[in-house]
């Protein structure tokens, strides 16, 4: 298994870059795998990153339908704060795993 | 895994058929698309209209004639109501699934970016006027305009 270091944590990464063990994450440690996406993290961007953790710590399958409906953010404002690909950037960053969903 | 050197950097997808399942293949490839960075635009023509037009869209349809895959005898698809209890059960099925009814997805899709088109000769054919178009739909094209916007390096076109 791959290992990465972030804000001084040694944490254990799939070959994606995605956390295999989402309890090793952190806030400094999101600040650092956003910079390697290209993401300045503010408070908007963290309660994302947290309702995404809560979902998957729920053991909800995330989907865009679902993020839409989480009253957190719209999929508009998603877009904008992950460019790009917005899911994929959000739960690395978020550090738990890659979504396998199609919608 | 993938060929790093030419990505996809847009898909324009066309749906010319009206089924339940062809109008969702047309969804699931460009909301798939906006959702890892690919330009994606939707062309909807002849049947396919099904799929943006407001009185259509609610309650898409199946096929149960002359569809093998159904996997039941196409004779039973003539009795009143079964195509429409198939069709619902379809509808049903996919909301467990977190598919969104199309109007659900096609604001989900133009949110992330994506765009809708509708072809002017299919709605001249079918006699439907531009305020019958869902909202989400951001302009009538003729074929030209069509390949015009499907220009540009790494731009596919999918036909489904």
């Amino acid at each position: 298994m791959a290992t990465k270091n972030y804000a001084g944590v040694t944490v254990n990464v799939n070959e994606e870059g995605y956390f295999t063990d989402p309890s090793q994450w952190n806030k400094e440690i999101a600040t650092e795998v956003a910079k390697e996406e290209g993401i300045d993290l503010t408070d908007q961007h963290f309660e994302v990153l947290i309702m995404l953790r809560q979902k998957n710590d729920a053991g909800e399958a995330l989907s865009i339908r679902g993020i839409n409906k989480s009253g957190v953010v719209d999929v508009k404002s998603f877009y904008q704060l992950f460019p790009g690909a917005p899911l994929k950037k959000a739960t690395k960053i978020a550090g738990i795993p890659k979504p396998v969903s199609c919608v | 895994m993938s060929d790093n050197k030419h990505p996809i950097k847009k898909v324009n997808i066309i749906c010319a058929k009206g089924n339940i399942e062809d109008i969702y293949a047309t969804l699931v490839l460009g909301n798939g698309a906006v959702m890892e960075g690919i330009e994606a635009n939707l062309f909807f023509t002849f049947f396919g209209l099904e799929g943006i037009v407001k009185k259509w869209m609610k309650k898409p349809h199946t096929a149960v004639i002359g569809n093998p895959a159904m996997r039941m005898p196409s004779l039973m698809g003539v009795i009143p109501g079964v195509e429409a209890m198939v069709s619902s059960m379809m509808r049903k099925e996919m909301d467990k699934l977190d598919v969104p009814p199309i109007d659900e997805f096609l604001e989900l899709f133009t949110a992330g970016g994506g765009k809708v088109y509708a072809c002017k000769l299919a709605m001249d054919m079918f006699k439907i006027k531009e305020e019958e178009l869902t909202e989400y739909v951001s302009g009538i094209l003729t074929v030209g305009d069509f390949y015009e916007l499907a220009g540009g390096e790494g731009s596919q076109i999918i036909f489904t």
